[in-house]
């Protein structure tokens, strides 16, 4: 058996270089100054020093309020469908998740283009409203054209650990709840809603990571002009070269994202 | 049973009215993709003509071979990385093994933008030259977690006393590797590679950070397209990538299923 452990040499090898070492880059890069040059360390915080300057801090909160905002909309969406697709036989379930799923398989890219088309100022809703008489209503760039395709982007990855958690659940405890004498609305409280909890938070906590982290949907249905964090940190690298600052901005979304988690698990019941 | 309840005519209302939502926009890209005028709005007759100026796009040709060739290379080198990885992490029993696995799956857990810049900052440093070499290396990396949780999967449910008899039997622990070990992961190498393919070909958000000024990939190309605007042009591709994502899930479903049979007829033999 033991020669098998030589097997493990490339793979660690490979993750080594190409996963841990470019991360301590990264958080050495966070605190030089600007050359793009690793050689000359020179300590500073002034990369986040200026992030503290007015527009930076709206950015961020645009991109938190925004990416909270898509995570309840998921909730409260998509808490309902997964309960109704647990409702039914299991060969059904199946059927049905598959369902949700399939369009996850098609390219993000895809997905936000198909918005664009309907969503246009001359797209296919804006024509509808024109055969009954109203007025084209402009949807596209704006925060509403944003949310709509982030929600039904992100929809699944609610959808589905909320599911998990509903389908695995012991159905004799809701028999058991309506035995004691509770109705419907008590079960659903206290034995329904509180055995899912696990799966409402794998829910947000996904929901949440990908939303506040994306730019090219923003980009596409906000336009050009749109900032959350994701299009500062691509600006920053791609068009600005301001590596430091880029990074320094990276490094904060990573701390949103890490607080928000442990928020998550310390919510878990289960956790304890 | 009686009374947890069936699902009430709301529960399907409510249901059809979210699968519309979520499958309107794929319809709509396909209907307008045959669709003769130029503008989104009403179907004004069947033709191919996006097609045609589709295929001689020749821009658009030269992305799809790229991501065709990135896709292929960097499936293949993950195979040969996540699948060694697999089998050596299944043996080891030292005190980091929980840290190696948490380190093998990172790449999936890190937000792809930070992914994607770490490795533009990182490729900068090491002096590579942006282009298909860095696309390729780039991709390897968050291709590898997807073939080697399959693998891994599929080696935990392995009997050990395959190899161990192997062994016994004389072979060497390279040899009992090859015939034994390694025949018996193909079905979850290939399930991973089928996942790992589609991811690279999917990728927009990593590679528009290393791709460099030259070279572009079918999904970038999309991307900087349709920035600008709708086209119908892309609607044609948009239905030609949604069939292509279809059956190599169909593939994907079938080999799964292959293995499966296999599983429960071994099972049957016992």
């Amino acid at each position: 058996m033991k020669q098998f452990k030589r097997l493990t040499t490339p793979y660690m090898l490979w993750a080594a270089a190409m996963i841990v070492v470019p991360l301590i880059m990264i958080v050495l890069y966070t605190f030089t100054e600007e050359g793009n040059s690793v050689l000359t360390f020179s300590f500073t915080l002034d990369n986040f020093t200026r992030f503290a300057e007015g527009t930076y801090v709206n950015v961020i909160l645009k991109s938190f309020r925004l990416g909270l905002l898509t995570t309840g909309l998921c909730l409260l969406l998509g808490y309902p469908m997964a309960f109704f697709i647990s409702r039914f036989s299991e060969k059904t379930q199946a059927l049905l998740i598959l369902l949700v799923t399939i369009p996850e398989w098609i390219n993000m890219l895809l997905r936000t283009y198909a918005w664009m088309n309907l969503l246009s100022d001359n797209g296919i809703i804006n024509q509808l409203l024109g055969l009954l008489g109203i007025d084209p209503v402009t949807m596209m760039y704006t925060d509403f054209s944003v949310v709509v395709g982030l929600v039904c982007n992100f929809m699944p990855f609610m959808i589905i650990p909320i599911h998990t958690s509903l389908s695995k659940m012991d159905k004799s405890l809701i028999e058991a709840a309506y035995d004691l004498g509770a109705n419907k609305i008590q079960t659903f409280r206290k034995v329904i809603w509180k055995l899912s909890i696990p799966g409402v938070l794998n829910g947000i906590m996904m929901v949440f990571l990908l939303s506040v982290s994306t730019f090219v949907i923003p980009k596409l249905l906000g336009g050009g002009q749109y900032m959350l964090i994701g299009n500062l940190i691509e600006t920053q690298f791609i068009s600005v070269g301001d590596w430091n600052f880029g990074s320094a901005i990276s490094m904060i979304l990573a701390v949103i994202i890490l607080v928000f988690m442990r928020l998550m698990k310390k919510m878990d019941p289960q956790e304890d | 049973m009686s009374r947890v309840k069936k699902n009430s005519k709301f529960a399907s209302v409510y249901m059809g009215i979210l699968f519309f939502l979520m499958y309107l926009p794929i319809g709509v890209v396909i209907v307008f993709s045959f669709n003769e005028s130029k503008l989104p709005v009403a179907f004004t007759g069947f033709s191919t003509v996006w097609y045609e100026k589709l295929f001689n796009n020749h821009a658009m040709m030269e992305a799809l071979r790229n991501s065709l060739i990135l896709g292929a290379l960097s499936t293949f080198i993950s195979a040969v990385i996540g699948t060694l990885g697999a089998v050596g992490l299944s043996k080891i029993r030292w005190r980091s093994k929980g840290a190696m696995e948490y380190i093998s799956i990172l790449p999936l857990m890190i937000p792809e933008i930070i992914l994607g810049m770490v490795l533009m900052a990182f490729f900068y440093m090491m002096g590579l030259p942006f282009g298909m070499l860095t696309l390729l290396i780039g991709h390897t990396i968050f291709c590898v977690p997807y073939i080697l949780m399959e693998v891994k999967a599929r080696l935990a449910g392995m009997d050990p006393a395959l190899e161990e008899a192997a062994r016994d039997l004389g072979a060497t622990p390279f040899r009992a590797f090859l015939d034994i070990t390694l025949p018996l992961c193909m079905p979850a190498v290939l399930s991973g590679s089928l996942l790992a393919f589609a991811m690279s070909m999917d990728d927009v958000v990593i590679s528009i950070f290393i791709n460099g000024p030259k070279v572009s990939t079918l999904p970038i190309k999309v991307y900087t397209q349709i920035k600008t605007g709708v086209t119908p042009e892309i609607n044609a591709l948009c239905t030609i990538m949604l069939a292509v994502t279809l059956l190599i899930l169909g593939l994907y479903s079938l080999v799964k299923r292959i293995n499966q049979g296999e599983k429960t007829d071994e099972k049957q033999a016992h």
